[in-house]
This record gives structure tokens, sequence and C-alpha cells, in this order.
């Protein structure tokens, strides 16, 4: 086992990693459509789905199933190749974004030592912006190749915005980049690391040898521009319901429409995963490394939430959902009793676990913004990106750049 | 030997040059734009086996990004329709095609002349080339990036005074 790792391991490990993340990628964006339906339905007092499976559960299943068959009408007069092309670079882009992202620290299985990502690149923040900067295509695509005034429309819009808010979104990076001296994803986040947990995070910046500066404001600005980067509220005048019908996606049906669809919540990820790295410590814990009792957190999150996914499944209305949610309960329950008993396993989980947890908190922030505000106006927007997020940017770099100067003295 | 260095730099290779032609042939021109930005990418592909890691992913970032962005949105807003096609005028067949071949002819010979001459790229580490870079920009090729800047500002401010005058 270990010597054929050992030989061909560079190309089989990679396949199996591929494999696995584009799972659980894609089951990820479907129950990130089923959270955000959920978490915008009790902000508006309403219920959500609740009819597919208990709570609603199996709704992306159903929502994939009629994807699949529904039928796909081409609109007349469309520019065939950039109407078919579009939504496959879309999807293409938002699921390449996700190779060069580490999720945790190295791990050893079998005895042989890989990286916890796709691909570990000495430039791979630079990949990011590389990749973020031909995305726009698909939806420019789209829009002109629809053969419709709202998607041309749409596809004007976006690519004004992503070309506005990429300066701000590369600028407010340079002072975490000044900070690290690296273009590692991997490099920034082992900077991060401290005796004093969060503090040592590029927002705070407080690391043990004095070198970091806090970031704040390179980490809102990020923030900003990366949602308007993702086309979601309150920027997501590329595809504003109200006035331009679905903008660049009017024409798409079925699993066309489906792949930009999967494609945002992809990149919905992808730059909440950049997010956590840059500002948020990525997979490091936020208490000190000394208090080892933290560590056994996910059990103590999980085996609590299992029994309490147990007790509601016994008593829901639905025969089906006092099956499936009793077992789901005592799997998550079983999870965490798991964990507890094998530290070997409670270790490697925990990188992974707090980087889900961070990227899970950012994109509740994403959803809880599409429930809370309203979408700007077209010159709003413009003023914004271009009269306080960009100059905000550079100011943020030239005080780090400043702040490093004055200690290198 | 064919390592697998060399097969990728000649599908790399032929993408661009596919893409060169595409570019002149295709009658559409955000079919044109598209065929420069597939250039733009495998350029920016065989700058990475260079390993020359910033300059390929500034070359996607600026080139296959920004610019080119530009184009199509310029092409999109103004909504340019299928150009027309015309024979070839006499000035292309008897001054074009020659000069054409002259300079196809003349770079394959300096090619041909240069080929083991020229030094192997040197690879090293992102981060240190990247500081190499801005080390040399700052230092040695201070002025011509200054002069470079300059120009650009130049330009930003030949576009204001342009957008005004309108009004």
């Amino acid at each position: 086992m270990s010597e054929i790792l050992a030989k061909y391991g560079f190309l089989i490990v990679p396949i199996i990693k591929v494999a696995i993340l584009v799972f659980v990628v894609l089951t990820l964006d479907a129950y990130l459509t089923w959270l955000e339906r959920k978490v915008i339905a009790h902000i508006q007092a309403r219920w959500g789905p609740h009819r597919v499976g208990p709570h609603g559960l199996l709704q992306p299943l159903a929502d994939g199933i009629k994807f699949i068959l529904k039928e796909d009408p081409m609109p007349v007069g469309v520019d065939k190749k950039a109407y078919f092309f579009a939504p496959f670079l879309t999807l293409m882009l938002a699921l390449t974004s996700l190779a060069v992202i580490p999720f945790g620290p190295d791990i050893t299985i079998f005895g042989y030592t890989t990286n916890f990502g796709i691909a570990d690149v000495n430039i791979s923040l630079l990949i990011l912006f590389a990749i973020t900067a031909l995305g726009v295509y698909g939806i420019a695509l789209a829009g002109w190749g629809s053969n419709n005034k709202y998607s041309l429309l749409g596809g004007l819009r976006s690519s004004a915005q992503m070309i506005s808010y990429e300066l701000a979104l590369t600028l407010s990076v340079v002072g975490v980049l000044l900070i690290a001296g690296d273009f590692s994803l991997k490099h920034i986040v082992e900077k991060q690391a401290g005796d004093m947990g969060f503090l040592s995070w590029n927002i705070i910046g407080l690391s043990k040898g004095g070198g970091g500066f806090t970031q704040i404001i390179g980490c809102i600005c990020f923030f900003l521009a990366a949602i308007a980067e993702t086309n979601r509220v309150p920027f997501d005048l590329p595809e504003a319901e109200s006035e331009l019908v679905a903008g660049y996606h009017t024409e798409y049906a079925s699993m066309k429409f489906a792949m930009f669809f999967i494609g945002e919540y992809t990149s919905m990820i992808s730059v909440s995963s950049l997010f956590t790295i840059l500002f948020f410590g990525g997979w490091l814990s936020p208490f000190p490394a000394s208090w080892t009792l933290t560590h056994f957190l996910p059990s103590i999150i999980l085996v609590p939430l299992g029994l309490w996914v147990f007790y509601d499944g016994t008593r829901y209305e639905t025969i089906l959902g006092r099956v499936i949610l009793p077992g789901l309960g005592a799997v998550l329950a079983a999870l965490g009793i798991a964990l507890f008993l094998f530290p070997a396993a409670n270790e490697v989980i925990q990188g992974p676990f707090w980087f889900f947890a961070k990227v899970g908190a950012v994109l509740f922030f994403y959803i809880w913004m599409r429930g809370t505000l309203p979408r700007f106006r077209y010159d709003q927007l413009m003023d914004f990106g271009w009269k306080f997020l960009l100059p905000v940017s550079i100011a943020n770099v030239v005080l780090t750049s400043a702040v490093i100067m004055w200690r290198m003295k | 030997m064919i390592s697998g260095v060399l097969v990728i730099f000649f599908v790399l290779a032929a993408l661009a040059v596919f893409g060169a032609v595409s570019l002149i042939l295709q009658s559409h021109p955000i079919h044109s734009a598209l065929s420069l930005i597939l250039v733009m990418v495998s350029l920016a592909g065989l700058y990475l086996l260079m390993g020359a890691e910033f300059i390929a992913a500034v070359q996607i970032i600026v080139y296959g990004g920004a610019v080119m962005v530009l184009f199509t949105f310029v092409i999109m807003l103004l909504n340019a329709g299928v150009e027309e096609r015309t024979n070839f005028s006499k000035l292309a067949t008897f001054g074009g095609v020659p000069l054409a071949l002259a300079l196809g002819g003349i770079i394959a010979a300096a090619i041909w002349r240069s080929s083991g001459h020229l030094p192997p790229p040197a690879a090293s580490g992102a981060m240190s080339s990247t500081r190499e870079l801005s080390m040399l920009l700052f230092s040695t090729f201070v002025y011509p990036f200054e002069l470079t800047s300059f120009l650009i500002l130049v330009a930003i401010l030949g576009a204001i005074v342009l957008a005004q005058r309108e009004n």
C-alpha cells in the first residue's frame, strides 16, 4: 500500500481529492440553497421549504431532479457558441478556484503526507485572482449571447461592476500580503498562528513577533468587494429581477440555469474560504494552543445537536420524518462520540472543523444580508466602488506599508 | 524522449496559434475577442512553464481579465454586428502578402539561428522572483517604470478632457 502510494501517489491522491472535493462542494451548494431559503423565510416570518422531506431537507434533491427533467428551450437568434459556452465557463471557473484553497494543515494518511486541499502552489492567491478576473466572461457572454435586451443589460452591468470592484478586492489584500510576505495561502495562515489564539489573526494582528498590524480596514473592504464580485445582495444588479426579469440568465432554463446557480454558490464558498484564510486565520483555532480542552469542541457540539435532532425527529408529523430525522441525529451523535473516543481522529478534524465553522459563519452572514438589505441603485453602486472602497483600500495599503517601514527602523 | 513539459508546451503553443488565427478569421468581433483571450491564457500557461509564476498570473489578471473585459464590454455596448467580408484589395495582394511572408521568414531565420544559444530560463520561487522583479523595477528600471506610469496618467487625463468636452 505505502509503496504504491510513494510511487504513484502524486497521481492517485489528487484524483481522489478532486472527487471528494467536488462531491462535498456540490452537496454543500445544494444545502446552501436550502439554508438560504430557510433563513430568509424565518427572517420574513415564513416557514420556507417544509413539504419535501422533514423540514424540507429533501428539497435540494427535488430541485435537482426538476433541473434535470425540465425542458431546455433555446431562444431564436442566440449566438450559439457564447450561449452554450457561458454556463460551462462559469461553473468551471468557480470549481477551479477551489483547487488552490487549503482547508486544513497537512495530514498524514497511511504514512503518506499530503496537503489538505488539492494543489499547494506558492502563488495560490494570484491564481485565485486570475480566476476571478476571468469569471466575468461567463456572465458577460451569457448576457450578450442570449439575444435579449434584459440579458444584455445584465451582462453589461456585471462587466462594469466586476471591473470596478476587482480593483478594491485586489488592493484590500495587499496589506495582508505585506505582512505575510508570501502569495501562498498556506503560509499566510501559518503566519497567523500564535500563542494568543484569535488575537494573532490578521483582523486583530497581535502576532507574537510584533510583525502584525490590524487589517480590519482591509477586511471590511475585501468583504464588501467580494459580495459585489459574487453578484449577491445588495450588489446583485446583474440579475435585478424587479427591473431586468432575471438579468443575464433570463433565457436559460434547466441544467444550464442550474450551472449558473451552482457556479454562484460555489464562488460564494470559495470567496468565503479566501476571506477566512486571509483575515480569520484559516483553519487555526480561535483559542490558544495550550487550551487542550477546546479540542473536544467538535464532540461537545455534535453530540447535543445529534440528540436534539433525534428527539425532534421522534415527534415529527410525517412517518418519513420519524425515520430520517432520528437516523440523522443518531449518526451525528455517534460521530461526536467517536471523535471523543479516538483522539487521533479528533486531532485530524480540528483544522477542517474550524475552517468550515468560520466559512459557515461567513456564508450565514451572506444570507443574513440578503434577507435584510435592499438592492443598491446603479449609480450608488458605482459611487460606492470608486469613491469609497477604492480610496479606503489604497489608504490601507499606505498605512500598512508605513507601519512596516516604521518598525523596520 | 518526450517529456511531459514538452507535451504541455506544444498543446499550449498550438492553442495560442489557433487562437491567433481564429482571431483574424472570425467574422464577429466578440468571437475575435474570445480568441484573443484564448491567446492570452495560453501565453500565461507558457510563462508558467518557464517558471515565471508571477508574470503568468499577472498576464491572466491584467490582459486576460482587465484589458479583454474592457474590449468585450465596449463591443457589447456598441452592439457591433458581423463584419462584412471583402475580397483582397490590390494593396493587400501585392504589398501585404509578400511583406507578411518576408516578416515570417525573418522571424523563422532568427529563431533558427539563435536556437541553442539562448540561456535556459532561471527558475525560482514565486515570491523571490516577485521580490527580484520589484527590486529591479524600483532600481535598475526605475526611469522606464516611472515614464510608463506617466504615460498612463497622461492617457487618463486625456480621456477625462475628452469626456468633459461633451458637456
